[in-house]
């Protein structure tokens, strides 16, 4: 299927290429690549949000928590083998935690199961409440001394050791187990509930990993994350970070061409049907909440691999440098600026967003260091020292007042999606 | 001193450890939650939306009674009061007038025809983006001091030992025991309160009744914001100023409103008390409850360090597992409210 | 002079049109009944009449002012109360709230009226404290009319009052209908029971495709051959 790519397309394609060749000739070729990179792990994200928002309807507040589960599986799995941990009792202490976990969830489980057998209701209900305490808190106590033995002789668990594809891989499939969860409590009530359930559970895991320290070594930082490419210290920084961008760029490739070829599809005729018209579709006899879960953890099993390709671009898993701005609302800018519901439109949303983002930066503070030398001729207001901490807030708020721009004034984006007939 | 015997019988020293570690606490951040979740099930029953922002309208509104304490710090000595408290209902006011702006630049124009509600919340994030933009811009992101002069203590002896309550968690306590009463004379005697749960009802049944939408939407802007605007001045009072707090006030706020039913006031209350004392409750350390019983118990049975049920670092699990088992077992509620 | 006067309306929801010339004259004091199939636009004619949905050709007339699209606040002050089939209670508000709710643009002292309203409508006189939701179909019914009554209407609009009524109170709506009536309100309804419908009815008009089919007297149409045996189910009597 051939179609042809119209004018606008070509248009704003053009013009954000030309863009990008200025940033390379003003900043140079190491900063040029720097931004391309972190800018394509983000388009993945943001394809993988597309596939929730532009294509279900489902809105994912919580992206930056998946993208950090994410980016904690493909640390976990990929990062070096820690010989100090496996060396001392930490691990049998871990295995007896896992053994108590299993044995307290099988039983709570057996519990709450227990009214088949003739037990009360009432007293079913209690009793596995119960059962789930005194699980919770033998875990709870059973896990304190390991996580402490830990921290003082080995400062964390380290990692597997094994390839990075495979980290980010188990990362896309950890975010979509996440995923599983919450939408199975909130995709049968309107999304202001999944808004809500997504953005709680990214703070979440978020405070996990900052706190667990045996685990992530929480706000002492991990790095270097092992790269999938040769990294800067091998080859330079120019050629290691093509190499990465070349890699992000076939995963990109092989996202889209998947995408489109499901959305073509039968399938993908359906989930169409699901979104602009929910009762007809239930009224033919479509599961819609099973067809949107399977959407709401596909999007985020891309959305995982995506983040944590982009924090192992990073090369350092910083659990505090998580946050909603950067993580979240950045990508559903790219999303909705770009063209919900249209893929290529994502990839050219998240591209021209984090351009944008990038060098507003360097623009805003020399915006308010004018704003500030001025103030100060005028009024003779000396400005606050920590004005560069401060020029940075101002694009939250021009993040903010984008997001309600573009939804009053091109809610279907810069590339809307085209309205596709089949024969 | 006949109740001597009785008296020292009991764990007193455990007691009031008990009640300033979990009652008093749980009353005091379950008001906060009580008086912002209301304001936010008003709007959403009315408005049919949830609004995201309700937790940073919570911070504007602090601000601004911060702005107004600095610029008249010696306002409060005169009446006796903290100053803060005194200029609150300024800054509620000012919030309130906030809110109804942002409502008719944002919000107004997206609730015409053919737009979906989701549109809707995810405007409110772009507004709660915009206004966290613009506090952390005047104001920094460090934690500020809301008390001009240093906090009364109240002290109420309790078999030896002080129940401590301090100035601003009494006015918050009074505050919100005042603002639950007139809020229910007003929803139940006043033409508009009616209104507004008539709109909530039904609002196209509202319409056709000849009631003003317009009016019954911006008296609940304002209800929404000035309430918010006090929570989150009488939290400031008591804690701190944290300009960064808003998702730690808005999943407690939302899982408040939604415990409570969305739409119901009573409900709301009722949730922002229900969701506070779970907090305390769930991070107080049992074990020290059970310390006394110590010396009665068999060898084998040791009474491990830590019996919290939640490390107070994770302590926002703990509305977000209420909303989630709300969702799963209730979705309207325990007060039958309406699902969104 | 007829109170209420649509000519020739053309209206929908956005895309195409569902009602293509629809004319209703009625005059004051007068039972206007509009019968007719499914998804004739019965309905439809009510809610484009009382502003809930555009109006893209033709003109409404009523009490002499044209009222074409006004929205209904403005109708309400006119003197012109709708009556929905569905959701036309407040469920969570008492009974008398309800009925204060219908007098929302008055500021005069309406408590004589609330008297009234429980004088049609005796059962609600013992349920005035409880919320409208947990009464019966048939008392929700009389709640809704009463609500609409509290404006004191010129022209009251009943959009199939007696739809999933049991038998027992769908005469009693019926009766209570001809009392407003006789008390001076004029009345255009839609029914589905149409026999019972036209029998009280001044006026009646057969709606079908959007459009009027037949137009005549209650009595009139009911002696119809033809309306008998298309939208009467069955030969007249």
């Amino acid at each position: 299927m051939i179609r042809a790519i119209d004018l606008r397309t070509i248009t704003l394609l053009g013009g954000l290429i030309v863009l990008v060749a200025l940033i390379f000739a003003w900043q140079g070729n190491a900063y040029g690549v720097r931004m391309l990179v972190e800018a394509s792990c983000l388009a993945i994200v943001a394809l993988g949000l597309n596939v929730q928002w532009g294509y279900a309807g489902l809105f994912n507040a919580g992206v930056m928590g998946f993208i950090a589960i994410a980016a904690f599986t493909g640390m976990l799995v990929s990062f070096p083998v820690n010989p100090v941990f496996w060396e001392s009792e930490a691990p049998g202490m871990l295995l007896r935690t896992g053994i108590y976990l299993v044995i307290g969830v099988a039983a709570t489980y057996l519990i709450s199961r227990a009214d088949r057998i003739g037990v009360p209701k009432k007293l079913r209900t209690v009793l596995t409440v119960v059962a789930a305490a005194i699980t919770y808190l033998t875990v709870q106590n059973a896990l304190a001394p390991a996580a402490e033995l830990i921290e003082e002789g080995s400062s964390f668990v380290g990692g597997f050791g094994l390839p990075v594809g495979l980290g980010w891989a188990l990362g896309g499939l950890v975010a979509g187990v996440l995923a599983w969860f919450i939408g199975r409590i909130t995709l049968g009530l309107r999304s202001d509930y999944l808004a809500i359930a997504t953005l709680g559970i990214a703070e979440i895991v978020k405070s996990f990993l900052k706190n667990a320290d045996w685990l992530t070594r929480g706000t002492l930082t991990v790095s270097p994350l092992p790269w999938p490419v040769p990294t800067p210290n091998e080859i330079g920084f120019v050629a290691a970070r093509s190499a990465y961008l070349a890699l992000t760029a076939v995963l990109i490739v092989a996202i889209y061409i998947l995408l489109q070829r499901g959305w073509a599809s039968p399938w993908g005729r359906m989930m169409r049907a699901i979104r602009d018209n929910e009762t007809a579709a239930e009224a033919v006899g479509k599961d819609v909440n099973r067809r949107r879960l399977e959407m709401f953890v596909l999007g985020n099993i891309i959305v995982g691999v995506g983040g944590a390709a982009l924090v192992t671009f990073g090369g350092i898993f910083d659990p505090s440098g998580f946050n909603p701005i950067n993580h979240t609302f950045l990508v559903l800018i790219m999303v909705v600026l770009g063209g919900s519901g249209n893929n290529l439109g994502t990839i050219f949303g998240a591209l021209l967003v984090y351009v944008i983002w990038t060098m507003s930066e360097p623009a805003a503070l020399i915006l308010f260091r004018y704003g500030a030398s001025w103030f100060q001729q005028m009024f003779d207001i000396a400005p606050p020292s920590d004005l560069p901490t401060r020029a940075l807030q101002m694009r939250v708020f021009v993040i903010g007042l984008t997001i309600i721009l573009v939804l009053r004034f091109a809610p279907r984006g810069l590339l809307p999606e085209k309205v596709m007939k089949y024969e | 001193m006949e109740d001597v015997g009785l008296l020292a019988a009991m764990p007193i020293n455990e007691i009031v450890f008990f009640i300033n570690k979990v009652v008093i606490a749980g009353l005091i951040i379950g008001s906060v939650y009580a008086l912002a979740a209301v304001g936010m099930t008003l709007v959403s029953g009315i408005l049919r939306f949830a609004n995201f922002a309700h937790g940073d309208i919570m911070t504007l509104g602090a601000f601004v009674a911060f702005v107004l304490t600095m610029l008249m710090p010696g306002l409060g000595a005169m009446v006796g009061l903290p100053t803060a408290f005194v200029v609150m209902p300024l800054a509620m006011v000012v919030t309130a007038a906030v809110t109804i702006f942002l409502d008719k630049r944002f919000y107004a124009p997206l609730r015409t025809v053919g737009y979906k509600p989701i549109t809707l919340v995810i405007a409110s994030f772009g507004v709660m983006l915009m206004l966290q933009g613009v506090i952390r811009l005047f104001f920094g992101t460090a934690p500020r001091q809301m008390y001009v002069t240093a906090k009364d203590i109240y002290r109420v002896p309790f078999g030896g030992r002080d129940i401590i309550v301090t100035e601003p968690q009494l006015l918050l306590i009074v505050f919100t025991i005042v603002s639950v009463v007139a809020l229910h004379l007003f929803l139940t005697r006043s033409r508009t309160g009616k209104a507004m749960r008539a709109m909530s009802d039904n609002a196209d049944l509202a319409r056709i009744s000849g009631i003003s939408t317009g009016h019954v939407v911006r008296t609940t802007w304002i209800i929404a914001g000035s309430l918010a605007a006090a929570a989150g001045t009488l939290l400031a009072m008591d804690v701190s100023l944290k300009p960064d707090l808003s998702f730690n006030l808005l999943l407690p706020i939302v899982a408040a409103m939604i415990v409570g039913g969305v739409g119901q006031p009573y409900g709301a209350i009722s949730g922002g008390l229900l969701v506070g004392f779970t907090e305390t409750l769930s991070v107080f350390n049992w074990a020290i409850l059970l310390r006394p019983l110590k010396p009665h118990l068999p060898e084998w049975l040791e009474i491990p360090a830590n019996l919290a049920f939640v490390p107070t670092e994770y302590k926002l699990v703990v509305p977000f597992f209420i909303l989630v088992a709300v969702l799963i077992w209730r979705p309207h509620g325990i007060f039958k409210g309406r699902v969104l | 002079m007829s109170i209420l006067s649509m000519r020739d309306i053309h209206a929908g929801y956005g895309g195409a049109n569902i009602l293509n010339g629809v004319s209703i004259d009625i005059e004051a004091h007068e039972i206007g009944v509009i019968i007719g199939p499914n998804g004739a636009g019965k309905s439809t004619t009510l809610k484009a009449l009382f502003g809930l949905l555009t109006v893209s050709e033709g003109s409404v007339t009523f009490d002499g002012a044209d009222i074409t699209n006004d929205n209904p606040e403005t109708l309400v002050r006119r003197g012109l109360s709708f009556v929905p089939q569905e959701f036309n209670v407040f469920p969570t508000l008492s009974v008398r709230e309800n009925l204060e709710m219908g007098a929302y643009v008055r500021r005069d002292d309406f408590r004589p009226l609330i008297e009234k309203i429980f004088e049609y409508f005796p059962p609600l006189r013992d349920k005035h404290r409880q919320p409208a939701g947990e009464l019966s179909g048939g008392q929700r019914q009389m709640v809704a009319i009463g609500r609409a009554l509290m404006m004191e209407p010129k022209l009251l609009l009943l959009d199939e009052p007696t739809a999933g009524l049991s038998p027992r109170y769908m005469g009693e709506i019926l009766e209570r209908v001809i009392a407003i009536n006789e008390s001076g309100v004029g009345i255009l309804m839609v029914e589905q029971n149409a026999r019972q419908a036209l029998a009280i009815a001044h006026k009646g008009f057969v709606l079908a495709g959007g459009r009027n089919s037949f137009t005549g007297t209650g009595q009139a149409l009911l002696d119809n051959p033809e309306v008998a045996e298309s939208f009467l189910g069955g030969g007249a009597h």
